[in-house]
C-alpha cells in the first residue's frame, strides 16, 4: 500500500502523460481527415507566425475548428471539476455538483431570453452567463437574508427553490417560443454542444474560468478546512462565512462561463473528484490538481467521440451521463468496500 | 370503436351547440370519418400552415391566427384581417390555445394541415370529442399544396376560388419539376440549410425543414442520415463543403462573413449564402405551408441560374395579390428583394 503523497505524484504524473497524448490524439481526429504530419505542420507553423502552405481549409480545420474545440473542453473539463470538488468540500457532502446553487437553470433562462429577443449568438452566451450570476446571487442574498442556524443548509435549499423557479421561466419561454424556429433553438442550446467553440469565444470564456480555477486554487489548503465543523474551521483562524462566499464566486464564474459555452453539461464536477479521491485520498490540496488534469481528459475525450462518431453532433451532456452513472456507480462501489 | 363514438358524441354536441345539421360526410387524410356541417362560416385553423391556406381561399371565415401578425408582417395583408384575434395552436408542437377560447369564438370546424402520422390523428380525434367541432386533418406536404388547396376549398364552399389557386400552384410546381427532371446528377448542387445563429442546426433527409431544396431536386448535404433537425460541427460543415447555403437567421448571415472557419466553405468563398425573407409568411422552412410555393421561384433561380430567371418581383406581387388578398406596392417589393442576402446572384 503506498503512501497518498506517493499515489498522488504518481496518479499525476501518469494522468497527466495521458492528457497530453489525448490532446495530440484528439487534433488529429475528425470528420475531416487531416494526417498527423499535416497537423503538426499547420500548429507548427501558426507558431512560427508562418503559412503552412497546406489547403485553406486545412488550416482552417486544425486552427479555428479543433484548436478552439480542444482548448474549451480543456478548460470547461477542468474548472468544471475544480468547482465540484470545492463544492463537495463547502457543503460537506460528497453528491454535490457545481449547479446546485442553480447557476444552470440560471443560464439557461438567460439564453432563452435571448432567443426570444433573436439576439445573436455572442449576445446569447453574454445572457446566459449574467443568468447564471443572477442566479446564485439570489440563492446567495436570500440565504444571507434568512441567516438560518445552519447556513449551508439554507443555502442548498434556497438553491434548490430558485433554480427551479428559473427552471419554470425557461418552461415559460420555451412555451411562448415560436415552435418553428425559436424552440428548436432553445432546444439545441440547452442541449449543449462545443460546436460552436470559435477562437473569439475564447478569451471571454477561458478569463473567468481561469479567475475562478485560480481563486481556488489560492485557497486550497484553506477549502480543505471546510470540510471540518464551521468552529473547528474557526479555530484555526478561518472566516468560514468569507471562504464560503469567495468559493460560491469562483464556482459561479466557472460553471456559468461553462454552461454559456457550452450548455449544461452534467456529471463532470461530480464524478472526476471522486476519482481523484479515490487515488489520493480527501486531501483537497492533493485533489484539486488531479481533479483539474482528470476533468480535462474526461471531457476531451467525451467532446472528441461527440464529434467524430456521427456526421450530426452529439451532446457532450448526454454521453458524460452515459459515461457517468456506470463509472460513478463502479467508484461508489469501491469507496464503499474500501471504507468497510 | 373509440373513434366512432367520439364522432357520434361530436355529432350530438354539434347539433345541440350550433344548430348545424351535418350532413355531410367527409373522410380527411388521415382516414378519419367526419359529419361536416351544412354551412360552415367560421373555422379555426389549428396552426400556421392551416392558417395560410384558409386565410388565402375563404379570409371571411377565418376567426383568428394562432399568433397575432406583428407591425411589420401586418403590412402585407389586408388590415381587416391582420387584426384578427391571437388565439394560439391547438395541437401539433405544443398546445397554446385555450380551448374555451377556442369554444368561445364559436368556430363550426377545426381545419389542421400538416402531418397526418397516428400521434396528430389521436390528437385530432381528442379535441373533436372534447369540443363537438368536427376536426379536419390534411396532409401539409409541399407537393400536395394543390390537392390541399382543392380540398380546403370544397369544404368551405370556395370552389371557384380554390380552382383558381390550384391551378396557379399546379403551374408552379409542374413548370418546376418539368425543367428540373432534365437536370444531370452533377449540375445539381449541394445544399446546405443553416438554422440558429450559429447555423449549426440543419434538416436531416426527408425533415420538413429542407422539403423545398428536395422538391427542388438539388442534393442536401445532410441527407446521409435521416430524420428531422439535428446539431452539427463546423467540420463536418466543411468537409461537406457545400456550394450553396440556405439559411433564415439573419444573426447567422451577418456573422458567417465575418468568421475565418466559414471562409473555408466553399458558399462563403464566393458569396452564395442566401438570407430567406420572412414577411409576412417565410419563404423557407417555416411555417411549412403553401407559403413557401413563392420561396420554391426564389430558391430556383438560386440552385439553377442558368435554368431559371423567374421575374421575381411580378411574382411575388402576384402570388401575395392571389394568397393574401392584397398586392404589394412596388416599393414594397423593392425593398423586400433587395434585403442583403435575398437577390440571387
Amino acid at each position: 500500500m503506498m503512501l497518498a503523497p506517493a499515489r498522488f505524484a504518481l496518479g499525476l504524473a501518469v494522468s497527466a502523460a495521458a492528457l497530453l497524448a489525448l490532446v495530440a490524439w484528439s487534433f488529429t481526429v475528425g470528420r475531416f481527415a487531416v494526417s498527423p504530419h499535416d497537423v503538426a505542420n499547420v500548429l507548427w507553423s501558426s507558431l512560427l507566425g508562418e503559412e503552412s502552405g497546406l489547403a485553406r481549409n486545412v488550416d482552417a480545420i486544425v486552427l479555428q475548428v479543433r484548436a478552439p474545440r480542444v482548448a474549451a473542453a480543456l478548460a470547461v473539463g477542468a474548472a468544471l471539476a475544480a468547482a465540484g470538488a470545492a463544492y463537495q468540500n463547502l457543503f460537506k457532502n460528497p453528491l454535490v455538483s457545481p449547479d446546485i446553487l442553480g447557476v444552470s437553470a440560471g443560464c439557461s433562462l438567460g439564453a432563452g431570453l435571448a432567443v426570444l429577443l433573436s439576439l445573436s449568438i455572442t449576445m446569447m452566451q453574454a445572457f446566459a452567463f449574467v443568468g447564471g450570476l443572477v442566479a446564485v446571487g439570489l440563492v446567495v442574498a436570500i440565504g444571507t437574508w434568512i441567516r438560518g442556524r445552519d447556513p449551508i443548509l439554507t443555502l442548498v435549499l434556497t438553491g434548490v427553490v430558485v433554480g427551479s423557479l428559473f427552471g419554470a421561466g425557461v418552461a415559460l419561454v420555451k412555451y411562448v417560443a415560436d415552435p418553428y424556429n425559436q424552440l428548436p433553438a432553445i432546444t439545441f442550446w440547452l442541449l449543449g454542444s462545443f460546436t460552436g467553440a470559435l477562437p473569439r469565444d475564447l478569451p471571454v470564456t477561458l478569463v473567468p474560468i481561469a479567475a475562478g480555477v485560480a481563486l481556488i486554487w489560492l485557497l486550497r489548503w484553506r477549502i480543505d478546512v471546510l470540510a471540518l465543523s464551521d468552529d473547528e474551521a474557526r479555530t484555526l483562524g478561518i472566516d468560514v462565512r468569507q471562504l464560503r462566499f469567495v468559493v460560491i464566486v469562483a464556482a459561479t464564474l466557472i460553471t456559468a462561463s461553462a454552461v454559456a459555452l457550452a450548455g449544461t453539461i452534467g456529471w463532470v464536477g461530480l464524478l472526476v473528484p471522486h476519482a481523484a479521491r479515490l487515488v489520493t485520498g480527501a486531501a483537497f490540496a492533493r485533489v484539486l490538481p488531479l481533479s483539474l488534469v482528470l476533468g480535462a481528459g474526461f471531457m476531451l475525450a467525451v467532446d472528441t467521440a461527440c464529434r467524430t462518431l456521427f456526421a450530426t453532433e452529439i451532446p457532450p451532456g448526454v454521453v458524460t451521463a452515459f459515461v457517468g452513472t456506470p463509472v460513478f456507480i463502479a467508484l461508489l462501489a469501491l469507496t464503499f468496500r474500501r471504507s468497510a | 370503436m373509440g373513434a366512432a363514438r367520439a364522432t357520434a358524441l361530436a355529432l350530438l354536441v354539434s347539433t345541440f351547440a350550433h344548430g348545424a345539421v351535418a350532413s355531410r360526410e367527409f373522410v380527411d387524410d388521415a382516414g378519419r370519418k367526419i359529419a361536416l356541417p351544412d354551412r360552415i362560416e367560421r373555422v379555426y385553423a389549428a396552426g400556421p400552415p392551416a392558417s395560410v391556406l384558409v386565410f388565402a381561399l375563404a379570409p371571411e371565415v377565418l376567426i383568428g391566427w394562432t399568433r397575432a401578425f406583428r407591425d411589420d408582417e401586418a403590412q402585407w395583408v389586408p388590415e381587416k384581417y391582420a387584426k384578427l384575434p391571437e388565439l394560439g395552436r391547438l395541437t401539433g408542437r405544443g398546445n397554446t390555445a385555450n380551448v374555451e377560447v377556442v369554444l368561445k369564438q364559436k368556430p363550426d370546424i377545426v381545419i389542421d394541415v400538416g402531418s397526418t402520422s397516428a400521434t396528430f390523428a389521436s390528437l385530432a380525434d381528442r379535441v373533436q370529442s372534447q369540443t363537438g367541432i368536427p376536426y379536419v386533418l390534411l396532409d401539409g406536404r409541399l407537393a400536395t399544396t394543390p390537392r390541399q388547396i382543392e380540398t380546403i376549398a370544397s369544404i368551405l364552399g370556395a370552389e371557384e376560388r380554390g380552382r383558381e389557386l390550384s391551378a396557379y400552384s399546379g403551374r408552379i410546381l409542374d413548370g418546376l419539376r418539368e425543367k428540373i427532371a432534365a437536370i444531370p446528377a452533377d449540375k445539381r448542387p449541394e445544399v446546405y440549410y443553416a438554422r440558429g445563429p450559429q447555423g449549426l442546426v440543419t434538416g436531416l433527409e426527408g425533415s420538413i425543414n429542407v422539403e423545398m431544396i428536395e422538391l427542388l431536386g438539388a442534393n442536401n448535404v445532410a441527407a446521409g442520415e435521416k430524420g428531422g433537425l439535428a446539431n452539427v460541427g463546423l467540420e463536418q460543415v466543411v468537409l461537406w463543403d457545400p456550394a450553396i447555403i440556405v439559411t433564415n437567421d439573419p444573426n447567422f448571415y451577418r456573422d458567417v462573413w465575418n468568421l475565418p472557419v466559414w471562409n473555408s466553405v466553399d458558399a462563403v468563398r464566393k458569396k452564395r449564402v442566401y438570407l430567406s425573407p420572412h414577411l409576412p409568411f417565410g419563404w423557407f422552412d417555416y411555417p411549412p405551408g403553401a407559403n413557401r410555393l413563392i420561396g420554391l421561384l426564389w430558391l430556383s433561380d438560386i440552385l439553377y441560374p442558368e435554368l431559371f430567371r423567374h421575374d421575381l418581383a411580378r411574382d411575388v406581387t402576384e402570388f401575395y395579390r392571389l394568397f393574401y388578398h392584397q398586392a404589394p406596392t412596388a416599393e414594397q417589393v423593392t425593398r423586400l428583394l433587395s434585403e442583403p442576402g435575398v437577390a440571387p446572384r
